[in-house]
């Protein structure tokens, strides 16, 4: 397609025996946020590090802007803002120069004002090292957007960021995307990645899972509605009682946890059982399936609900 | 351009900011010169008439053997020349930088030895000055390269200690620092012409010094300069931008190509 920014095709990469990815395709359309998805080892950070040139396929082809990362890496480091799974610097290098160090190589002036805007405005003259972890990483945020990039890749940006850093970043992230950025974020946060990505792959053993939109992924999984219900007797938790359209039934803490095919029965038939066993109503939620129950379902088969609790 | 001067100038402030660093160009090598100074000019009388192209020696091994290799491997394995790709950082600025700012790490300290060597030690002053500095340059280049190669080599810090060890240590017994090389056994005499610092020494004194040279110290020259290029071009040929995407074919063994003009000369000029 005309606006399709990242193609990927048939990328294969192999390690001695080993088969990190296995022939994966997928496209990433322009000013869209795209989630990589997986579980430890499913081949998201070579995917990453092979579009960003630093590993070289065994098979298939990558093209950013129709650019392969590994043969035109010249004409790619000004395409490309990228913020490694690890951040990456010198330790006795300070953000300021960090900034003036990768934008000369960029050919753009110093941003400085994107070191204020990501909170590093009185830590400019620190060294790296003396930095927080969350600091260092919003540091590799600014480096990587400071040349204005058309396509940003973000490897776990938000690993190790407290609740006000990981917000301050999404707001970033949106407001790139409302400037046309493209961004490609692997990330194991499912509420992340349900929050902030328009379409994502679910990555499993180096082959492409699923794919598609949060909400299409979480439309065609199972369908299970999540019915947890507390009552004040806890007449639930000695007898579960059998209900329409419920699939499975787990007792955690002091809820009964029940799937639910179609909730509308459901949840008239628990609050009749409550009533008939004179006991009441303390807490009930009803949840549609998330990403992560997705994503579970997807990555861990074999465990109880796809690993759901 | 720009790019390479930020660059430039940020490797040289971290040769000053970094306190290991700081000490291998400038706290061990100038505390080493005033220790020889006043110990050696007594106890030695041949001492005083080299002892400043000898403490410059000392102070470029530490800056280049002891000092440069380091930040390359922690660098290559710590991620830092993956970011660097990533933003466009040519390999072979990642070479050349260190070496140019080791080079005015050297001459730096070398200032201050040498017009500090004669008042305070009684020093011999160079004769012939333009050779002084041409020997100074290009013994620095050789030795900044063969510090970087080290550093590219090497797997981990481990294997730069032996590396540089296996330079540093003879060098400062055998390779004309204290004791001039024609006062050596044949054996050792042979075994010094494997070192950097013998050809130096050897050319500082037959061209800047005014002295007898073991041997035409022309060769001297051509023996330190061959071996300075071979080094500097293994550098970029055998660089790796990190420890996991080793490029193939690329057979680090081909370093001791450098060598191979030390090795020659042993053979024909140890005779």
């Amino acid at each position: 397609m005309k606006d399709d920014v990242v193609l990927v095709k048939d990328f294969r990469k192999v390690y001695g025996d080993t088969v990190a990815v296995d022939g994966i395709s997928f496209e990433v359309h322009h000013g869209e946020i795209f989630g990589l998805l997986g579980p430890n080892g499913a081949g998201k950070t070579t995917t990453m590090e092979s579009l960003e040139g630093l590993r070289q396929p065994s098979s298939g082809s990558l093209r950013i802007f129709e650019v392969d990362p590994t043969r035109q890496p010249k004409s790619l480091h000004n395409m490309i803002g990228v913020q490694l799974q690890s951040s990456s610097l010198p330790g006795s290098m300070t953000p300021h120069e960090a900034m003036e160090f990768f934008c000369a190589y960029h050919q753009v002036t110093p941003r400085d004002d994107l070191l204020e805007r990501l909170g590093l405005g009185d830590k400019k003259h620190s060294q790296f090292s003396a930095l927080s972890t969350g600091l260092q990483r919003r540091l590799a945020l600014a480096l990587a957007i400071a040349h204005d990039p058309p396509v940003v890749l973000l490897d776990e940006p938000t690993a190790g960021l407290d609740v006000g850093s990981r917000v301050e970043l999404h707001e970033v992230m949106r407001e790139m995307r409302a400037k046309g950025t493209t961004i490609i974020l692997a990330t194991h946060d499912m509420a992340e990645a349900e929050k902030m990505t328009d379409r994502v792959a679910i990555l499993l053993k180096g082959k492409i899972a699923a794919t598609g939109s949060p909400t299409q992924l979480t439309a065609t999984g199972n369908g299970l509605v999540k019915i947890s219900v507390s009552s004040e007797a806890g007449s639930l938790l000695q007898n579960a009682g059998v209900f329409p359209a419920v699939s499975q039934q787990i007792i955690k803490d002091e809820y009964v946890i029940y799937y639910s095919h179609e909730a509308g029965e459901t949840v008239p038939a628990i609050l009749d059982s409550l009533k008939t066993q004179d006991d009441r109503l303390v807490d009930l939620r009803v949840e549609r399936p998330s990403l992560e129950d997705r994503f579970l379902e997807i990555t861990q088969p074999d465990l109880p609900n796809g690993g759901k609790s | 351009m720009t790019a390479f001067f930020h660059h430039f100038m940020y490797d040289f402030r971290t040769g000053l900011r970094d306190k290991s660093l700081l000490l291998m160009n400038y706290l061990f090598p100038l505390g080493f010169y005033v220790l020889m100074g006043l110990l050696m000019t007594g106890l030695n009388p041949t001492f005083a008439p080299t002892m400043i192209p000898a403490m410059i020696l000392v102070a470029m091994m530490a800056c280049t053997l002891l000092g440069l290799p380091n930040p390359v491997v922690e660098s290559r394995e710590a991620g830092i020349f993956r970011s660097f790709k990533i933003n466009g950082v040519p390999a072979l600025s990642i070479v050349t930088i260190p070496v140019l700012s080791s080079f005015v790490h050297i001459i730096l300290v070398s200032i201050i030895i040498t017009f500090t060597a004669g008042p305070f030690f009684k020093a011999g002053i160079p004769a012939n000055w333009g050779y002084f500095v041409l020997i100074l340059l290009l013994t620095a280049f050789t030795m900044a390269s063969l510090g970087m190669l080290i550093g590219v080599v090497s797997p981990n810090s481990r294997a730069i200690v032996l590396f540089s060890q296996t330079i540093f240590l003879p060098s400062m017994i055998l390779g004309g620092l204290m004791i001039p090389s024609n006062m050596l056994p044949t054996s050792l005499y042979r075994i010094s012409l494997l070192l950097p610092t013998s050809y130096a020494m050897n050319a500082w004194r037959g061209l800047a010094f005014g002295m007898a040279p073991t041997f035409d110290p022309r060769w001297a020259l051509l023996v330190l300069l061959s071996s300075g290029v071979i080094a500097f071009a293994m550098a970029i040929y055998l660089f790796n931008w990190d420890s996991k995407n080793q490029r193939s074919g690329h057979n680090p063994f081909l370093a001791l190509l450098t060598l191979l003009p030390f090795v020659l000369g042993a053979i024909l000029l140890g005779v």
